[in-house]
């Protein structure tokens, strides 16, 4: 008997939109999937590419980065920042054959509570259909003797 | 004594079919991309030509630069320990250096001294070893300077020496004698070939026991500042080095599961002898290349009554920087 | 040739500096790097086409800054990692004595400015066969790329030769040393070896100068320069600005600009 896949899916959201606008999304009582695991950081610009690495080590299938619109940050301009190390990082990823559909990037205000939703629905989805990230995790076991 | 016999081109072709038959791989070195590395080979005719040295050492066969000790699985109130089996694989060697069969004595110095290591003695008792002799050296190489040579017998099982149409073949050990078995007729009487005219010439560079014996009144002379100035610390020589037996133990822990893996390491980082406290007893480059040369030249004859070094100069084909551990030891003995 | 062994004894006599770094024979007429620390020593120097290392690493570690001041025989590349150093604020121009010796004469070039305007003179692009290999890799497919890179890395061990070659790698506590998180696997397996390589390039993006002294350093030949070369020039395309052109350049993570333009944040 084969268990169907369900992924699990990392999502590194900031305190004061995407978080804010999960919450919304709980409050509005809106249903979307229960594959993503929430991990609050103060902002985006505290979201080091290490972190998604991080998270591929320990077994995830997909990975979600959401924060403030640029201009709204709360910190004025750490989603800006964020933006500019991710737009290196998802070129290198792909340079090494990191495969990138697997991370999706995204800005979700506090007040977008559907989008976060719909954001959630759409990566599960997606990473159900591509299957588990089986390339990262043979990593795990290759190369020890 | 060892008996000595000829073994053919065409012989070894079906010696190589012979050991694969007994279910042994055979792992020689290989060119690819211009590099020479040990690889998996069926046939002598896929063995690397001219080739000094691989840039590798062969040590990983016998102590793999990653291996798994041990691993477990957590459940609340449960741990599962599961003993990792060593991947102990029937091996032969072939075509490795004198230096490099020479090499396998130091390693064994370190893993059956206080504590037998029942992965590195797995791997070792499977392990045999067709030693081919050199015909070239290069200014690397310093093997004559340590008491070894381009047509030493130590280490190996069996030791090749390449003569007109083969080889002439010196069965040294039981290991040697098994294989020699495996196909009986392929090793043909050998004539009086004096090998040594064949070998490589190397002269000797310095005089190995009196360094020796005055490197522990060195410890504190300039020369090693001087000569360590421009390493850049990394950690190149150790690991392409035979001998260099010095590992980490990882931990790789999960809340449900973990390992503990056995890994290189080297006494040329800075973190290799750094306290939990800050303080770091090897401070300077200096130290830590003081280290590397006083624990092969100075600690393993005191404790093992053997050179922790067989002069095969990996370690100096290998710096990016060039520190010529021969040019340096010749050095030191002019101190 | 002359000029730099009578420029470099000059220094020294003088009491200028305390060493000057350049070039010497090495083993079987390779170049190494050779501190000479007084006048006799000065005459070891060599400069010829093979000498090809950059230089500009020794400049932060503690054993060369304990010697004092240093003068050293710099190519193009070594006075582009210099200058790097210069906007990172890891070298003052007090300390700065470089002798340029890309035109045919030796210039001796003393603070971080006249690097910048004596570089400016030349464009010294990427080698051809370093593009041709990423133009390579990037056409191929992604599977392609991670069984490229998959095959390469697995005979990486870890020595950090290439972090170590590396005028821009100086921090006193390297990632890879910390384990409190462990961020990255100290274990050379595949996982901390890939995961290893892409700390050590993005950690480079903004700040590689392209010199491709890790990819020389690597005893196993794995051509790691190109990962730092392409998240360098990843950064370069996306944000105008490159490593070692400016004396005062702001690290390009860490600074931006409203209008970055960008194609997949949803």
């Amino acid at each position: 008997m084969t268990e169907k896949f369900e992924p699990k899916i990392t999502a590194f959201v900031c305190n004061w939109c995407t978080y804010a606008g999960a919450d919304l999304t709980g409050t509005s009582r809106i249903k979307y999937q229960s594959n993503v695991r929430v991990l609050r950081v103060p902002c985006t610009g505290r979201i080091d590419f290490m972190l998604l690495m991080k998270a591929f080590q320990k077994g995830t299938d997909g990975v979600i980065v959401s924060g403030c619109h640029p201009n709204d940050c709360h910190y004025t301009s750490g989603n800006y920042h964020a933006r500019r190390r991710w737009m290196v990082y998802k070129d290198l990823m792909d340079f090494m054959g990191v495969d990138t559909n697997r991370v999706t990037f995204s800005w979700v205000s506090a007040a977008e509570g559907a989008r976060w939703a719909q954001l959630v629905n759409e990566v599960t989805d997606n990473i159900r259909n591509l299957g588990p990230y089986a390339e990262y995790k043979e990593l795990a076991v290759a190369g020890i003797e | 004594m060892a008996d000595t016999f000829k073994l053919t081109h065409e012989n070894l072709d079906s010696l190589f079919a012979a050991l694969r038959k007994d279910g042994r791989r055979i792992l020689a070195p290989v060119d690819g991309d211009g590099r020479t590395e040990l690889n998996e080979v069926e046939k002598p005719s896929q063995v690397a030509k001219g080739y000094i040295q691989t840039i590798m050492s062969a040590k990983d066969v016998v102590f793999p630069k990653v291996e798994r000790l041990l691993s477990y699985t957590t459940a609340p109130g449960t741990v599962e320990l599961h003993d990792a089996e060593p991947k102990a694989l029937p091996t032969v060697l072939f075509g490795v250096r004198p230096c490099e069969a020479k090499a396998f004595g130091a390693l064994d110095a370190v893993f059956n001294w206080d504590y037998r290591d029942k992965f590195f003695n797995a791997r070792l008792e499977k392990m045999a070893v067709i030693g081919v002799s050199c015909l070239k050296a290069d200014d690397a190489c310093f093997c004559t300077s340590l008491g070894g040579g381009p047509a030493d017998t130590a280490g190996s099982d069996i030791l090749l020496t390449p003569i007109e149409s083969g080889y002439l073949a010196e069965v040294l050990t039981v290991k040697g004698k098994a294989i020699q078995a495996l196909a009986p007729n392929l090793f043909t009487p050998g004539n009086g070939v004096d090998k040594a005219a064949i070998a490589a010439k190397l002269e000797q560079a310095f005089d190995q026991p009196a360094l020796t014996a005055k490197l522990p009144g060195m410890f504190e002379n300039e020369l090693w500042e001087d000569q360590a100035l421009r390493c850049i610390g990394c950690g190149a020589c150790a690991y392409v080095c035979p001998t260099c037996v010095c590992f980490d133990i990882q931990e790789e822990a999960d809340p449900k599961q973990g390992q503990r893996l056995r890994c290189w390491d080297s006494c040329g980082f800075s973190m290799f002898t750094l306290h939990a406290s800050g303080h770091n007893p090897r401070e300077t480059q200096s130290a830590r290349w003081r280290q590397r040369i006083y624990h092969k030249f100075s600690t393993y004859p005191e404790r093992y009554q053997m050179l922790g070094c067989v002069g095969c100069g990996k370690c100096t084909r290998a710096c990016p920087v060039d520190m010529n551990l021969r040019e340096h030891l010749v050095e030191a003995a002019n101190v | 040739m002359e000029a730099l062994k009578q420029k470099a004894k000059e220094l020294l006599q003088n009491g200028d500096v305390k060493a000057v770094l350049g070039y010497a024979v090495g083993t079987a007429g390779v170049r190494r790097p050779h501190f000479a620390r007084n006048p006799k020593q000065v005459d070891a120097l060599v400069l010829d086409e093979k000498c090809t290392q950059n230089l500009a690493t020794y400049l932060t570690k503690h054993e060369v800054k304990h010697l004092g001041k240093v003068a050293v025989v710099a190519l193009p590349a070594t006075q582009r990692a210099l200058l790097q150093l210069v906007a990172e604020r890891q070298l003052r121009d007090d300390a700065i004595c470089l002798l340029a010796v890309d035109g045919g004469e030796v210039k001796t070039l003393s603070s971080g400015a006249e690097v910048e305007q004596h570089l400016a003179l030349k464009t010294d692009a990427m080698p051809a066969a370093d593009k041709a290999m990423i133009e390579k890799l990037m056409a191929m497919t992604r599977e392609q790329r991670w069984a490229y890179w998959q095959q390469e890395l697995s005979r990486c061990v870890k020595c950090y030769a290439c972090r170590n070659s590396c005028p821009m790698c100086y921090c006193e506590h390297c990632t890879m040393d910390c384990n409190r998180p462990q961020w990255v696997p100290v274990a050379s397996h595949a996982l901390g070896n890939l995961e290893y390589h892409m700390v050590r390039a993005m950690h480079l993006a903004g700040r590689c100068v392209e010199c491709g002294e890790c990819g020389r350093a690597c005893p196993v030949g794995i051509p790691v320069h190109l990962l730092t070369f392409f998240a360098e020039e990843s950064t370069a395309k996306q944000f105008g600005q490159r490593a070692g052109h400016t004396a005062k350049l702001d690290y390009a993570l860490s600074t931006f600009k409203p209008d970055d333009k960008e194609t997949f944040i949803r």
